[in-house]
């Protein structure tokens, strides 16, 4: 076993190098095309050159704190929606394994429905249908339009986490499940004690790629009318009314999903390659 | 089609379930009419999205560190920013600094309209996976192929065009599939800058009709079907492109 780790190591330490060295580069360029948009932005505008940079910069900073308070919501949301959907998608997976052919086809069917309709549709869905209060026994539990919009999300998260269950548990040789079966594991010993720790590890690079999926689709719910990140940027937007702070501004909120989003695609990547080494 | 149109007729007035899509002739021009435009906005945008991910992938087996770089830092750029924000930057930010043409009526119009921003944003945010897809399905051509070829006196661009690329699409078409199904999802989004797409139009025959309900299931069957129609489609390629005897 270590002779074999010795023996992988060595080439995939040289490939991570190699791509750092691109990704060092390509962030650089990131930059200078962001500079470019820049420029090009204040070349657009009819005041003298440095005048019209220190006004955009000054504009710009101006909202900068009322749009980040804004992405902060988009986050708040992204992770209570992932959290909502993993729980309902492990339960959505196990059923994908059932014994039982009917949980089974009935899980495949919710899983291939939310899976295969648009997020935003299922936003629409969830934001119209789900009443804004519930009255069980006389006591009325209200349900505000941020709670409907992390459902409308969670809904689609759940069918994709199903998904990497299912994947993860299967992608697990059947010699493990015969091995537990012959130490006289139960079923749910044998998934819980046995399966899952090992197919956590490979369910992990796919589940953040989800959660950076729903971090970038968290905007949306500024289309049906919760106010987010985008909402601040738009409305400031209308506040200045200056045409000539449409690029800085939205390239200031495109940056901050950036700055959040690039560095989990990186991780899900490091992940990946160190989980496809070991197994 | 009349007794059709009776049908739901009298299934809204006997059950309430009023589907003015199959009985009102208006309504259902507008949904034929949003029907239309997402399944072109989706192929014009799937055609775009495979020749930018086909130069981008030749562009990163380039030999100029500059070029490389240029194109990683597009598709990370696009890959890690929301798409509905990628498509307001376009349509409201860069559309403003796009020159206007005479409209011919005394007025002017924008040098790229809404639809066409919506084309421009989605190509290249499904362009920019697809670079990455396609990079990774050149990964997967083994050398040997390469070197064979070479030994055979093919140029650089002939292994590329006859040997790497055909291999690399079949092993790329999976994750392509999934790309394209995701095109599909996402030209929803083109609502947000009113582009009389599908759910543009459905939204616009509930808030006329007030049949939410009815429409917003309508919406979600159809949306199904035309994904089913795309993976169906998508799986009939994926087999008639299956080399026999060489496994992927």
């Amino acid at each position: 076993m270590t002779s074999k780790t010795m023996a992988v190591l060595p080439p995939r330490r040289l490939g991570t190098t190699c791509n750092t060295g691109i990704e060092a580069t390509s962030i650089i360029a990131s930059l200078a095309l962001l500079l470019a948009f820049w420029s090009i932005s204040t070349a657009s505008a009819q005041v003298p050159a440095k005048l019209a940079e220190l006004s955009l910069l000054a504009g710009v900073l101006k909202w900068l704190p009322l749009i980040f308070s804004g992405f902060l919501f988009n986050l708040l949301v992204s992770v209570l929606a992932m959290m909502l959907g993993t729980a309902l998608g492990m339960l959505l997976g196990f059923g994908l394994i059932s014994l039982s052919g009917w949980v089974r086809s009935g899980s495949w069917l919710l899983t291939q429905f939310f899976r295969n309709a648009p997020w935003l549709v299922i936003l629409f869905y969830a934001m119209f249908l789900i009443p804004f209060q519930f009255t069980i026994a006389s006591t009325t539990i209200p349900f505000p339009d941020t709670i409907k919009a992390v459902i409308g999300l969670a809904l689609p998260v759940m069918a994709n986490v199903a998904e990497i269950v299912r994947g993860g548990i299967v992608s697990i040789p059947s010699t493990q499940w015969e091995s537990a079966e012959s130490l006289a594991f139960s079923r749910r010993q044998t998934l819980w004690k046995i399966i899952l720790p090992q197919a956590v590890k490979r369910m992990l690079p796919p589940w953040m790629n989800l959660y950076a999926i729903l971090t970038m689709a968290t905007p949306l719910i500024s289309i049906v009318g919760v106010q987010d990140g985008l909402t601040m940027t738009r409305g400031a937007l209308v506040a200045e009314a200056r045409p000539d702070l449409l690029i800085p501004m939205y390239l200031a909120l495109l940056a901050m999903f950036f700055l959040y989003c690039y560095p989990i695609a990186l991780a899900t990547r490091a992940l990946e390659k160190r989980f496809d080494v070991r197994i | 089609m009349q007794p059709l149109a009776d049908f739901f007729r009298w299934l809204h007035s006997a059950a309430g379930i009023n589907l003015s899509i199959f009985y009102d002739s208006y309504d259902q021009g507008r949904f034929l009419t949003g029907l239309k435009t997402t399944i072109w906005l989706s192929l014009v945008c799937m055609v775009l999205s495979v020749i930018i991910g086909i130069v981008g992938a030749w562009l990163q087996g380039s030999r100029s560190r500059l070029v490389r770089a240029l194109v990683q830092a597009f598709v990370e750029g696009l890959r890690n920013t929301p798409p509905l924000i990628q498509l307001l930057f376009f349509y409201f930010a860069l559309g403003a600094i796009i020159p206007s043409i005479p409209d011919g009526a005394g007025g002017r119009q924008p040098l790229i309209t809404n639809t066409g921003w919506a084309i421009v944003a989605f190509s290249m945010f499904a362009g920019a996976h697809n670079i990455e897809i396609f990079r990774s399905g050149l990964e997967a051509v083994p050398s040997a192929m390469r070197e064979a070829a070479e030994s055979l006196g093919y140029s650089r661009a002939q292994i590329y065009a006859h040997v790497v690329f055909p291999l690399a699409f079949r092993i790329s078409l999976p994750s392509l599939n999934n790309n394209i199904v995701n095109l599909v999802k996402t030209t929803t989004l083109a609502y947000a800058i009113a582009v009389p797409e599908l759910l543009y139009a459905s939204a616009q025959i509930w808030s006329e009709t007030l049949n939410v309900k009815e429409m917003m299931n309508v919406l979600l069957v159809t949306y199904l079907l035309l994904v089913a129609v795309v993976v169906w489609g998508m799986e009939r390629l994926e087999r008639q492109l299956r080399i026999p005897g060489y496994n992927i």
